[in-house]
């Protein structure tokens, strides 16, 4: 199989160790991973904001860049949500309809597609993981806490492999981070105070990292620890599971 | 033209006492886990929510029926049946029952519907006294204020500053703030106003088209004490409130409470079907851009609430920004997705306080899709106009630039090169990110960059 | 002449009225979505065992006291003892000889210093310590709320688990009033910090006649 991979925009620029992550962790499972160049974004910024009706442009320059491969895998649940209930092309249908059946976050494409059962990883420091509402809410990444019904976590599953690694409770186990796209600036004052929220409870349970599938989240929390000089840093979720 | 404050303004004010932030957030957090503890006892939760949820598809599907079943039951069992399509002419029903019969003090129990039609301050251009009769709601009353919550009205409020307010109104010693003395001066307090108004106003929990009974829920008993004391009971109800049969009751009152504050059932859960003997019962049912919600299909959903408030008590925006920042009646996740019904303009700003987390949907215990609704409101209120223009202009820049590959690459290289050789263009007070947040470091390479030079042989 | 124009002011409300229940009605009716269907809720299966100690267990949950008793006699003996202080009691259980019957000759204002009122049921439910008050119980609407402490009488047997099974019981009736009561009057609007007796009764008490119990 031939895996197209999708690298969140933000990611591409700001974050390329954990897209290189991503790759390494692919190849590693045998995978035959393939970065189309001319990627860009999946229009989720501009949709969240009300500009839909916008994002043809992106919509169209995805769909001729992925339509071929057999799956695409990205290391953001917000993305993948997005592609997957969003994706249109007035031009080619079927193809834009083929994608989102087959785009998958990088943890869900491990456990589902791959159902990778060991990984040969060790990290051997206090981790908190954090649910990235898409993946979780949306993706089904992991159980949320608000229904009754069984737990599960498809990262902790992959988490639980790496040799080494301590897991932390948190008090509020699915809160939101606060980043949400443009809500981050154009509500500043509340998307701080969630994010300085969800960082104290992971900082109060000992964690040296913080983990998670989206990378929006991280880089929203460690723009909080970096401003309070904290030693807590953020990774995602494939370096971790690359690591060492 | 004066400037009306949005949610960012008005929440941007709360979270300037970051204290009183944490304690507004931590309360309502543990009324959110109350929930919790509650609907886990019932392993039929889900099914149960998925129950309701389709009595109430069925319900808006054949609302017009249900409403001629419940009047022509209720006529039957001797209940004065009103129809008033928006807010005024709700208002002038009320005030034309109380001319007749020469009334000029009413006593009111919860409810947010004539929040929403501005009852209250109505009748007092009319020059009708108005008590309202649910502790937290005579609270806000005495301080001026209007309710923060649906079903927690001064949850925003210390009982510090609620001590305050009664010793300015009710004579209460100065200082004093034990939450018992303070209910106890507030049960002689309103005793005296059950015992001598002639005039009750309730709100309806629930109507029951079968029967023509409709059910009332407190906690405090006030909506009865009134009801059953005075000549004249008047509820009034948003038309959406009705359900089919009497036994679907037993769905609506075990979600309820358990949505809302982890009870149970609430202390009260009275059925009203015929006045007491000798004595009035009126029910007003109100439109007032029900209706027009109804015929939205992205939105009538919306329309399924039962005002249980799980919403609200697990929004993290909510927690950290408050009722009051919504500027609305009905604030929170399902006021933001009612609001813009009502008026775009106004509550143009709504729909966007939210990260659409997805939490309120999974509470709602009539399974509205409300973080979908609330992508969806965004939707259109970009298109009618009411987004504003510097908006607007940088989410198409954003566009094009991330439509075209070569510009979106020139961009990302050029702000790298900017965040580390010249990082005071960007690391200042114009980017509202660096406000209280530090900028991610600018790697060298992009991803695409690294792979180029690294990978390439695998195409 | 004052008469006729207040007259014709009438009518022209009542045709005003009429016409905003005609608006009203066919705004819905353009507006109502295709037809779905009523689910069908007769799937629960509830527990019926130990329904007493369930109820038992939340009643004294939501600050209600509960008392197992084997008849009448040991009722008024509690009530002796427990509401010592209290110099109004009445009752509208004829089984219960000695106390008050309810007098409602001055009217349900005056209803007010009655220090206990004791009830008897025909209908609990264990899941929310809940009991079924109707109208005809009563008799004066307002008596379980204007009391100052409440006690109500049920047999063991007329217990059922859910509110499901409860409204199956209550069937069809024809009350002008009825009304579930759990437990005391409260509220948690300050603060959070539960009061009992808001304006309501300051406390619940359930008397379960379990006719096994020696």
């Amino acid at each position: 199989m031939t895996v197209g991979l999708f690298i969140p925009c933000y990611v591409d620029q700001f974050y390329p160790k954990a897209a290189i992550a991503t790759l390494e962790l692919l190849q590693k499972q045998g995978v035959k991973v393939v970065y189309p160049l001319n990627q860009t974004c999946c229009g989720q910024p501009m949709a969240n904001s009300g500009f839909e009706h916008l994002t043809h442009g992106c919509d169209e320059l995805f769909v001729k860049n992925f339509s071929q491969f057999d799956y695409i895998v990205s290391p953001s649940g917000s993305c993948v949500l997005h592609i997957k209930e969003h994706l249109h092309d007035e031009k080619h249908p079927a193809e834009a309809t083929g994608i989102r059946h087959k785009i998958y976050e990088l943890v869900e494409f491990l456990t589902d597609i791959l159902k990778v059962d060991h990984i040969k990883a060790t990290f051997k420091h206090k981790v908190g993981v954090h649910q990235s509402c898409h993946g979780q809410r949306g993706l089904k990444l992991s159980q949320m806490s608000e229904l009754v019904a069984p737990p599960f976590s498809k990262p902790r599953y992959l988490l639980d492999m790496v040799e080494g690694i301590e897991i932390i409770d948190l008090d509020r186990q699915d809160e939101c981070c606060g980043f949400g796209g443009t809500f981050c600036v154009a509500e500043e004052a509340v998307s701080v105070k969630m994010g300085k929220d969800r960082v104290a409870d992971h900082i109060k349970h000992g964690a040296e990292f913080i983990t998670a599938a989206d990378m929006s989240c991280l880089m929203h929390m460690e723009g909080i620890l970096k401003r309070s000089k904290s030693e807590v840093k953020v990774l995602h979720i494939a370096e971790i599971l690359n690591a060492g | 033209m004066s400037h009306i404050a949005d949610h960012a303004e008005l929440s941007e004010q709360f979270n300037k006492d970051e204290p009183r932030v944490d304690w507004h957030d931590q309360t309502l957090w543990f009324v959110r886990k109350k929930r919790d503890v509650a609907v886990n006892k019932l392993p039929e939760w889900e099914e149960l929510r998925e129950t309701a949820s389709q009595i109430k598809n069925n319900v808006l599907s054949n609302l017009s029926e249900y409403l001629l079943q419940f009047e022509e039951n209720a006529k039957k069992n001797g209940i004065v049946v009103h129809w008033a399509t928006d807010a005024a002419e709700h208002n002038e029903i009320v005030l034309s029952i109380l001319r007749k019969h020469g009334v000029e003090q009413m006593i009111k129990s919860k409810s947010m519907l004539t929040e929403e039609c501005h009852l209250n301050d109505f009748l007092k251009e009319n020059d009708i006294e108005v008590i309202d009769t649910d502790l937290g709601e005579r609270i806000v009353q005495l301080a001026g204020e209007v309710p923060s919550h649906i079903v927690l009205p001064c949850i925003h409020k210390k009982k510090e500053e609620i001590g305050e307010i009664f010793h300015e109104h009710l004579g209460t010693e100065k200082g004093a703030s034990d939450p018992q003395y303070l209910t106890g001066v507030a049960r002689e307090h309103l005793r005296e106003k059950f015992l001598t108004r002639r005039v009750a106003l309730t709100g309806v929990n629930f109507a029951i088209a079968e029967t023509g009974e409709f059910v009332v829920c407190t906690n405090e008993g006030n909506a009865d004490m009134g009801a059953h004391l005075a000549d004249v009971h008047i509820a009034s109800m948003g038309m959406e409130k009705i359900i089919p049969q009497r036994k679907h009751l037993g769905v609506f009152l075990r979600l309820l409470t358990r949505s809302a504050t982890g009870q149970p059932i609430t202390t009260y859960s009275s059925h009203f079907k015929k006045p007491r003997e000798g004595k009035e019962l009126h029910i007003i049912f109100v439109d007032n851009g029900r209706s027009k919600q109804l015929g939205r299909p992205d939105f009538r959903n919306s329309l399924k609430c039962i005002r249980c408030g799980a919403c609200m008590n697990t929004c993290p925006v909510y927690r950290r920004s408050g009722g009051h920042s919504y500027h609305t009646a009905i604030s929170g996740p399902i006021g933001s997705i009612l609001a813009p019904n009502l008026d775009m303009k106004k509550y143009a700003d709504l729909p966007f306080a939210s990260t659409l987390c997805g939490s309120c949907s999974n509470v709602c215990p009539v399974k509205i899709d409300i973080h979908q609704q609330l992508y969806k409101w965004r939707q259109v209120l970009v298109q009618e106009g009411y987004v504003p223009a510097t908006k607007s202009a940088g989410i198409k820049v954003m566009n094009w630039t991330l439509s075209h590959p070569s510009v979106f690459n020139f961009a990302g290289k050029a702000g790298r090169w900017v965040m580390q050789h010249v990082p005071f263009v960007v690391n200042n007070k114009l980017n509202p990110w660096y406000k209280q947040r530090d900028m991610p470091d600018a790697p060298d390479e992009s991803f695409g960059e690294w792979y180029s030079k690294n990978n390439k042989k695998d195409e | 002449m004052h008469r006729m124009n207040h007259l014709v002011n009438g009518t022209a409300k009542t045709i005003k009225r009429m016409s905003n229940r005609e608006k009203i009605l066919a705004a819905i009716r353009t507006s109502q979505p295709v037809s779905t269907a009523l689910p069908v809720i007769d799937y629960f299966t509830s527990d019926f065992s130990g329904l007493m100690e369930k109820y038992i267990l939340v009643l004294e949950s939501i600050g209600g006291k509960a008392y197992v008793v084997s008849g009448y006699d040991e009722i008024l003996s509690l009530v002796k003892n427990y509401f010592p202080d209290a110099k109004r009691v009445v009752t509208t259980c004829r089984d219960l000889v000695g106390l008050d019957d309810l007098d409602l000759s001055e009217g349900p204002h005056l209803l007010q210093n009655i220090d206990l009122a004791i009830l008897k049921t025909e209908l609990g439910v264990a899941e929310n310590a809940a009991v079924w008050i109707t109208e005809e119980i009563i008799r004066a609407r307002v008596l379980p709320f204007i009391c100052q402490y409440l006690a109500v009488v049920i047999n063991k047997e007329d217990i059922v688990p859910t509110m499901h099974e409860a409204y199956e019981k209550i069937g069809n009736a024809d009350y002008g009033f009825g009304v579930f009561i759990a437990g005391p009057s409260k509220t948690a609007d300050i603060e959070q910090s539960l009061v009992l007796g808001a304006h309501g009764p300051k406390g619940m008490t359930i008397f379960i006649i379990d006719s096994s119990k020696q």
